[in-house]
């Protein structure tokens, strides 16, 4: 009557399930309060992606894809990026690294006087703000926007860019190291994918410099840790 | 009133207000829009062939002269405050239903005018002398204040095709045959749901007589609150749900203003924190208001009170716009009827308050709240680096990286809505010989002039034949030493608007990678070379 034969249950889906119980989880943990990276920067990033409240800068030879590729699953989740100058962006490179054109603001560079409280009121109302300084920042402008994006749980991204501009350096730094292309050759073929070394470093928990090779973008356009043994790919760079 | 029977209303509708209020003269062509859609325009305009919602491109195109002005509801609802105010010698209970239309029930007021004949002439005078020369205003009476609308705007139509300006009177009861005949798009007019609109026309429900004769039980259980709430309208009886209720009177905000406040911003800004606390106080006990009375106190002890109402319930933002928009029209009013103090004292008191049905708010992505304090920020920075400092990409057909996403004003789109012409996606017609993905994370919107050279030192050139004179071995940039090429390709050439003599672009492009890593997309034409973009 009690027939304690086996029901067939099937296997929970692990991953299926540790990705939902990420995305329920309550947002104001202490240590969730990070913004989502692309899964191949997970391991690098001292808290596994964008702290809230930090100031983080790129830099190197792939400076402005590392950004766009930062803030991709940011905007991915419906929350807003903008960006304070950069007249040169490339938006649709931005759209194939994951950012969600649709939640993206552009403010045109303003003048030197006006940038503080332009950054500012960014910071106030979006959870990333992409920047280039035009000139050096003050001591104090520089700690009102950090004391802004800590109260906010926002996050100041410096895009390239001469990083002796700030008074103190950024609390993250992502930097590109040697970067080569494949895919072209002398006379044929055309850009396919890049690989770059990625170091990141930083005051906060990020002093032991780590590294990674990344695919920025891979061939099929996606971004993700090149195998550290190298390859047979023909070097272009 | 039975079971909601509509009460009797009367309508005081002055089409296109947005243009009127913007100060368009009777005989000027122009047009007021909101996210590049046509909101309003001018009799002139509508001569010319232009109708609500058109494009703006579009409107441009069949009346070549039109202004285009961007809309501002504070411009619209201080306007439309001395109208307001004439007619509160009427009766004390005019409610605003937005810039530009009023009702009100006409029950007391009729019986002392001597029926609804006279009261609505009555009124017609006092609104046409409180609009303006040149500026029409159109009253409707019926069972409720949907019908009564709708008959302001029939009688509208009228007086445009016949010359002859009558209100239009829609006998006792006769409001549900009369709304009958109405295509469901009427609907958009008083309810903000364009999907559930949508949805029912597609369904076959085209008028609003076939959407009254579903059961209501039917409405309920496949549309929800919404479903019913249109379907009450539609069916001539009174919009407000049956739980509608007086508010307990405690439930009234005030704020003494000390010192007293003569400026709209500085009004403004305590009416925006009195509408978070009303709307608060409201939440908490799970009710959303439809219907407000905004009350200001002067030094002097002068009172000035307004109606407001909506349909949907109105959310803190709105709350906090129509009490900037009130206070907009009397402080910066005409002489006689501006306060002669500043105001002291600003009270918010819910006159109808209904069940919350609360709004859903995305889960992950969709609408969050971030979304309000998004366009906040927005209006800041375009408050001190202009208009047009803000922009959004959105997607275009093109062959270079630069041309397939551009960056539009802020203005021109609506933020709050989605935006699907954001993504490069959004493009699916096919662009023969575009620049392939990757694409370059810096580009040029003023490309910079660059030499290429060969390895003997000379500058390559591309035939006519698109073919390169020597392979490119070194890329030299202004003020920096010449690099070495590892690698390139192309030329592809692109042969772009060549039936277009003026805008005709014959261009070569290349793809190099200099020795460091940093690969550029060059273009060369009419001999010369140029740095396009740098894959960053």
């Amino acid at each position: 009557m009690f027939d304690t034969g086996s029901v067939p249950v099937s296997a929970p889906d692990l991953a299926a399930l540790r990705l939902l119980g990420d995305r329920v989880r309550p947002l104001a943990g202490a240590g969730e309060r990070t913004l989502p990276v692309p899964e191949a920067f997970a391991g690098l990033l001292p808290q596994g992606g964008l702290q809230r409240g930090s100031t983080v800068a790129t830099g190197g030879t792939a400076a402005t894809s590392l950004a766009l590729a930062l803030v991709g699953p940011t905007t991915g989740t419906g929350s807003w990026v903008a960006v304070v100058g950069l007249p040169r962006l490339g938006l649709l490179a931005a759209a194939e690294l994951g950012v969600d054109l649709e939640r993206v603001l552009l403010v045109a560079e303003p003048e030197a006087r006006a940038w503080p409280a332009t950054v500012a009121a960014l910071l106030d109302a979006v959870e990333v703000v992409l920047v280039r300084p035009p000139g050096p920042v003050d001591v104090s402008v520089q700690r009102r926007l950090q004391a802004r994006a800590r109260d906010r749980g926002s996050v100041l991204l410096q895009v390239g860019g001469d990083l002796g501009m700030w008074a103190q350096g950024p609390d993250v730094v992502v930097s590109a190291g040697a970067s080569s292309w494949v895919g072209l050759g002398p006379g044929h073929g055309r850009l396919q994918a890049r690989r770059v070394e990625v170091a990141v470093t930083g005051r906060r928990g990020a002093d032991r410099p780590r590294q990674a090779q990344l695919w920025l973008p891979g061939a099929d356009g996606t971004i993700a840790v090149a195998e550290p043994t190298r390859a047979p790919l023909r070097e272009v760079g | 009133m039975t079971n909601g029977s509509a009460t009797r209303a009367l309508v005081v509708h002055c089409p296109d207000w947005p243009v009127t209020a913007a100060g368009v003269g009777p005989d000027e062509a122009a047009i007021v829009v909101r996210a590049n859609r046509v909101l309003a325009a001018s009799p002139a305009a509508r001569q010319a062939g232009i109708s609500t919602g058109l494009r703006r491109r579009e409107a441009q195109k069949r009346c070549p002269q039109v202004a285009v002005i961007e809309h501002d509801p504070s411009r619209d609802a201080r306007a439309f405050e001395p109208v307001a105010g004439a007619l509160d010698g009427v009766t004390p209970r005019v409610e605003v239903s937005r810039p530009g239309t009023l009702a009100f029930a006409t029950r007391g007021p009729a019986r002392y005018f001597g029926g609804d004949e006279a009261l609505a002439e009555r009124t017609g005078w006092i609104a046409a002398e409180a609009v303006g020369r040149g500026v029409v205003a159109r009253i409707g009476v019926a069972d409720g204040a949907f019908a009564a609308l709708l008959a302001a705007q029939r009688a509208h139509r009228q007086a445009v095709s016949t010359g002859r300006s009558a209100p239009m009177m829609i006998p006792v009861g006769a409001s549900p045959a009369f709304l009958a005949g109405h295509p469901v798009e009427a609907l958009a007019e008083v309810l903000d749901q364009p999907d559930l609109i949508d949805v029912w026309r597609r369904l076959g429900l085209r008028t609003l007589g076939l959407a009254a004769g579903l059961p209501v039980a039917d409405v309920l259980a496949r549309f929800g609150g919404g479903g019913v709430l249109a379907h009450r309208l539609a069916s001539g009886l009174d919009p407000r749900p049956l739980d509608a209720r007086r508010p307990a009177p405690d439930l009234a905000v005030s704020r003494e203003l000390d010192p007293p406040a003569d400026r709209v911003d500085r009004a403004a800004f305590v009416a925006k924190a009195l509408a978070d606390e009303l709307h608060a106080r409201l939440a908490a006990d799970g009710l959303a208001c439809i219907h407000v009375l905004v009350e200001a106190e002067t030094e002097h002890g002068e009172t000035l009170a307004r109606h407001w109402r909506h349909e949907g319930a109105l959310a803190a933002g709105a709350l906090a716009d129509r009490v900037r928009w009130q206070l907009d029209g009397w402080l910066t009013g005409s002489a006689i009827a501006r306060p002669t103090a500043g105001i002291s004292r600003l009270t918010l008191i819910p006159v109808e308050v209904v069940a919350a049905r609360g709004r859903q708010l995305g889960f992950w992505g969709g609408e969050t709240l971030i979304d309000e304090r998004v366009l906040r920020a927005v209006a800041r920075v375009q408050g001190t680096l202009g208009a047009h400092a803000v922009t959004v990409p959105e997607a275009r057909g093109g062959r270079s990286p630069m041309d397939r996403v551009i960056r539009v004003p802020v203005a021109a789109v609506d933020l709050t809505s989605p935006r699907p012409e954001a993504r490069p996606d959004a493009v699916t017609e096919p662009w023969p010989g575009r620049v392939p993905a990757p694409a370059p994370a810096e580009v040029w919107s003023d490309p910079e002039p660059v030499e290429v050279i060969d390895a003997q030192g000379r500058p390559v050139g591309v035939t006519g034949r698109a073919e390169v004179t020597a392979a490119p071995a070194s890329l030299a940039r202004s003020g920096h030493r010449p690099t070495q090429l590892t690698a390139w390709a192309g030329p592809w050439p692109v042969d772009e608007r060549w039936w277009d003599a003026t805008r005709h672009r014959r261009r070569a492009r290349f793809q190099v990678v200099e020795a460091n890593g940093t690969a550029h997309l060059l273009a060369v034409e009419a001999g010369r070379w140029w740095l396009e973009a740098t894959y960053d």
